[in-house]
């Protein structure tokens, strides 16, 4: 074969070379098929415990109970019980530590999420005591006269 | 040995060695399955007992830090009310970041629509989340290998090999992919993957008041949620895409899409 053939074929196993040794460097070791097949797992292995270790922001309201068990209990004997502590105070992240202070939310707006009296038949929302925002004691917060932790209406 | 041969017998070998021993392999997933048997995440919704107040939403977009203000979430509640003419009107404002505050049903574009009380024969919410699909058309089109589903069950996405081309976005059927506004890369519901694989619970049915949420291992039969499956009668979404989703609804009707 002519040298004009050679030339160009030479250039191209140059840079299929060029290729492959970038992908052994690129490519992490743990990439390939996993438990799942190629199809639906071929990935890098190490990403699941990168997943794992996300960290997370709510802690629940047994870590609450840890230090604010008074409160839990104020709350646990009023229909507000099934609402987890973090929902209006917000979520705990490393509290104590880091905040130091949980910033509560005491808008409006987070009380009538379920406090709007909406028609919704076939839904557990229509038995939810409800108001209609836009005419019961606009520009109030719900709190200066109904207790979040005992909103029972009796003891207002 | 002449330059010919050698440069010959150096591409096979440089050919050969860059192919690695895994990929010639036959590995039926099945068989894989069955050697690890214990856990398969499942997800149960009860639309009856959700009330549309939104905090799985806030409390989502807080665990998993996706920007509060955009208009992008991981899962969402959709509103349903279905018209005595049998006209099905739905809204899912912000996709419920705030709850459902009003009477109003927001349509986009066309405003505002109240629908008059005697007019409404059904109203109910539905919440939405990532379906984890045993067989997931979001993992199959992915030309990187960026997005997987775990041994058990779980599809999530790898943000350091994702290279945003927005094809598990359109793949998705149930339109619960999207593009993360700060990583810049596909992002969806991962189930909690941090919370669950330590015990946890995910940080929606966490925030959840009523119960309506509820993630459980569905190879375990004293499970609450594989005990649900067996003795009640749930559905899941869009079946016909042969996509065979996890997350499974009580009180589903065919209004819901």
């Amino acid at each position: 074969m002519k040298n004009h053939v050679w030339r160009p074929l030479f250039v191209v196993i140059g840079v299929v070379i060029a290729i492959l040794l970038f992908r052994a460097v690129y490519v992490p070791s743990d990439f390939g098929a996993q438990d799942r097949g190629y199809t639906f797992g071929y990935h890098r292995l190490s990403n699941e415990q990168e997943w794992k270790d996300y960290p997370g922001k709510y802690k629940g309201s047994d870590y609450c109970r840890e230090c604010h068990d008074d409160k839990v209990e104020e709350v646990s004997s009023s229909q507000h019980e099934m609402i987890p502590c973090e929902n209006c105070h917000g979520a705990a992240f490393d509290h104590p530590d880091d905040p130091e202070k949980l910033v509560i939310d005491r808008s409006r707006g987070l009380c009538i999420r379920c406090h709007t009296k909406l028609t919704m038949p076939s839904s557990g929302r229509n038995d939810i005591p409800g108001i209609d925002p836009t005419k019961h004691n606009v520009g109030e917060m719900c709190s200066e006269c109904h207790n979040p932790h005992s909103p029972s209406l009796e003891d207002m | 040995m002449k330059r010919r041969d050698f440069l010959k017998s150096t591409a096979v070998i440089v050919a050969g060695a860059s192919v690695s021993l895994s990929a010639l392999e036959f590995v039926d997933p099945k068989e894989l399955l069955a050697a690890n048997p214990q856990l398969r995440w499942g997800f149960l919704v009860d639309t009856h007992k959700c009330v549309g107040c939104g905090f799985c939403v806030k409390a989502c977009k807080t665990e998993n830090d996706i920007p509060f203000e955009a208009n992008v979430t991981r899962t969402w509640v959709e509103r349903y009310v279905i018209k005595t003419d049998g006209e099905v009107v739905m809204d899912c404002p912000k996709g419920a970041r705030d709850g459902f505050t009003t009477k109003l049903l927001d349509q986009g574009a066309s405003g505002n629509r109240l629908i008059p009380e005697n007019e409404i024969a059904q109203a109910f919410f539905v919440p939405k989340l990532c379906n984890h699909c045993s067989t997931p058309a979001c993992v199959q089109v992915c030309p990187v290998g960026a997005t997987y589903q775990t041994a058990d069950g779980t599809v999530l996405v790898d943000r350091t090999w994702c290279i945003g081309c927005g094809y598990c976005i359109m793949g998705c059927p149930y339109g619960v992919r999207f593009f993360h506004p700060v990583e810049h890369v596909a992002d969806k519901c991962t189930f909690c993957y941090h919370r669950i694989s330590k015990g946890g619970n995910t940080a929606c049915a966490q925030a959840c008041p009523f119960g309506a949420r509820q993630i459980g291992n569905l190879k375990d039969p004293n499970d609450p949620v594989a005990q649900a499956l067996m003795n009640q009668r749930v559905g899941v979404l869009r079946d016909e895409y042969g996509t065979k989703p996890n997350v499974y609804y009580i009180g589903l009707n065919k209004e819901v899409r």
